[in-house]
């Protein structure tokens, strides 16, 4: 696996994929979204599993300089 | 009947020392006859130093306090002679479970690694700890070593100078005035040692109480450990069931910081809560119940001149992993073979600073995982409270969340990358874990095991390759321990030692950590290695 974030367009179907999951949190209070995100961030974090993709993702979500 | 723990097992005695005209000099006084001042006693006494141990009390710790020992803490107790004991008295345990709220989300099997003499730890009360220690300095006296514990002998004062130490000693029967060569402070986490010389002790990274309970339970409880995040009978707080040897159980709850210590540790108040947690229908007694409170912090120095702090009087650490006695039994490892040299001129004064230098990196490795275990287990943000339940939820489908669970990390040594005292890595591809710095693992021999063959000096381990059997450098000896993989037919030895070498010499400190390897000997290579080991390059 590349060492590497990729930060340009991979998801294919993008449009299906965010309404899916705008369709996860639909009917979710405020405490239950922030829960599912966290597990969701948990459970894409372990998918990748490469340390320094995960840092360079911290970074880039960030939106710093 | 009577606990052990309220036998005076070091009553006070009227020294010698007492009635003499002019102050005696001791060549190495400790404070404190815990479980680090007496491993400090022990190790320097069997190398023949003269130590003498000062206690303001005279029975051994009240109530379990430490209970976990790790294998490094029982292979250090091996070398001083009463881990054996220890192993046959604790309890060894490998079935965890964690909790959430109010259910089970997950249990897990340690499976330690094969090829240990020793297993990963014992749950052993520390009254019984310090007991069997105390047995061993009776052993020693009987043997004639110059050992001596004096019990209710506390000292009020401290003067230090360039080549001594002046104690003032308060006793039954008066002061007296004591002087020491060297003086250690084992006095725990409160020290008064650290104290009357206005040393800092710097930190505070955390703060939290403990309500710590001995029961005794004839209840067919399992031998497991359990821990439970947010337990409705602990709400938003942390709590821990431990085995313990003789049906007595150890229970940890946390209360959080602002508490009425007082009213917490009444009976009225503690058995229902322990009602809750155990079960309304289980049978217990309540043996002991404490209030702990814990902070994150260390010395800045852990040597100050003559005098040198260890264990708990040096740093503190969160409760979590263990890591306070176990690393204090490392801090005194790790300083009593470079006392002994420099004690007796065969190593430069400066040596001891490499203690302070190895330990405190020790100490800050030991803060840093038990900080991390605070992090989890008393979330400081609403963030990291979701982030963390989150974890436990998903913790209970799917296994990659587990080892985020964070409960504790269970001590386990340091490796002293970076210290002085190591030689550069001279083994091509050599394993990662016996990198100089490193604590030599343990590996099985036959029906014996290596580490037992290590130790108290300087050795020269030799697998498939040849040396002298031992040589000397400015006075310090080398003494050689040959051995070939083919004494381990689990291929062990092999695998932490060599790799893919078929040889290798490793120069072996006398606390069984690593100063210098390679694939063959060198005599000049090695020779220098010792002088850098013991502080002369």
């Amino acid at each position: 696996m590349s060492d590497q974030l990729t930060l340009t367009p991979n998801i294919d179907g993008a449009d299906d994929f965010y309404a899916e999951l705008l369709a996860a949190h639909e009917g979710l209070a405020k405490d239950q979204s922030d829960a599912l995100n966290a597990r969701l961030v948990l459970v894409l974090a372990n998918h990748i599993g490469n340390r320094a993709v995960l840092s360079q993702a911290l970074e880039a979500a960030a939106l710093k300089e | 009947m009577n606990k052990i723990f309220e036998i005076p097992l070091y009553a006070y005695e009227r020294s010698p020392d007492q009635d003499a005209q002019t102050p005696v000099r001791r060549k190495v006084v400790i404070i404190g006859a815990g479980p680090i001042g007496l491993g400090a006693a022990i190790d320097l006494a069997q190398q023949g130093v003269e130590v003498v141990i000062l206690d303001d009390n005279d029975k051994v710790s009240f109530g379990s306090r430490a209970v976990c020992y790790a294998k490094r803490p029982l292979e250090i107790l091996d070398r001083l002679g009463c881990g054996q004991p220890m192993v046959d008295k604790g309890v060894e345990w490998n079935i965890g479970k964690v909790f959430f709220d109010d259910r089970q989300v997950y249990d897990f099997n340690l499976l330690p690694e094969d090829g240990h003499q020793r297993p990963a730890f014992i749950n052993l009360q520390q009254y019984y700890f310090e007991e069997y220690m105390v047995n061993r300095v009776r052993e020693l006296q009987a043997a004639g070593a110059p050992i001596e514990i004096r019990g209710r002998n506390k000292v009020e004062a401290i003067g230090t100078h360039d080549d001594h130490v002046t104690l003032e000693v308060d006793t039954p029967e008066g002061a007296y005035t004591l002087e020491a060569e060297w003086l250690i402070a084992c006095d725990g986490a409160n020290s008064p040692a650290r104290r009357m010389l206005g040393l800092d002790f710097v930190g505070r990274v955390f703060e939290d109480n403990f309500l710590i309970a001995d029961v005794i339970m004839e209840a067919e409880f399992p031998t497991e450990r359990w821990f439970w995040f947010d337990p409705p009978f602990n709400k938003g707080q942390s709590a821990l069931l431990h085995k313990q040897p003789d049906n007595v159980w150890r229970i940890d709850l946390q209360l959080g910081w602002d508490i009425d210590k007082e009213r917490e540790k009444r009976p009225e108040n503690v058995i229902p809560r322990l009602k809750q947690m155990l079960g309304d229908d289980v049978e217990f007694e309540l043996e002991w119940v404490s209030i702990y409170t814990f902070q994150c912090r260390r010395m800045e120095q852990f040597r100050h001149g003559r005098v040198l702090f260890a264990g708990d009087a040096a740093h503190q650490v969160s409760p979590f992993g263990a890591r306070g006695a176990n690393s204090g039994l490392q801090d005194t490892d790790n300083l009593c073979w470079k006392l002994k040299l420099v004690m007796d001129g065969k190593a430069p004064e400066s040596l001891l600073d490499s203690y302070d230098m190895e330990r405190i990196h020790g100490a800050d490795e030991n803060i840093l995982n038990s900080s991390r275990s605070t992090d989890f287990i008393t979330p400081k943000s609403d963030m990291s409270r979701i982030l963390r339940d989150a974890v436990l939820d998903l913790s209970e489908h799917y296994s990659f969340a587990r080892p985020l669970v964070n409960s504790g990390r269970l001590s386990v040594p340091c490796t002293y990358d970076g210290s002085p005292l190591n030689s550069a890595d001279a083994l091509l591809d050599g394993p990662a874990r016996t990198r100089p710095g490193s604590p030599c693992p343990d590996a099985p021999l036959g029906d014996d095991f290596l580490l037992p063959k290590l130790g108290d000096k300087f050795i020269l381990l030799t697998i498939d390759a040849d040396a002298p059997d031992s040589f000397e450098e400015d006075g310090v000896e080398v003494t050689r321990l040959a051995l070939s993989v083919k004494d381990d037919a689990s291929l062990e030895l092999k695998r932490r030692y060599l790799g893919e070498n078929d040889s290798a010499v490793y120069l072996i400190r006398p606390d069984q950590h690593v100063a210098a390897r390679r694939a063959s000997f060198d005599e000049a290579q090695f020779r220098t290695a010792l002088r850098r080991a013991t502080g002369k390059e």
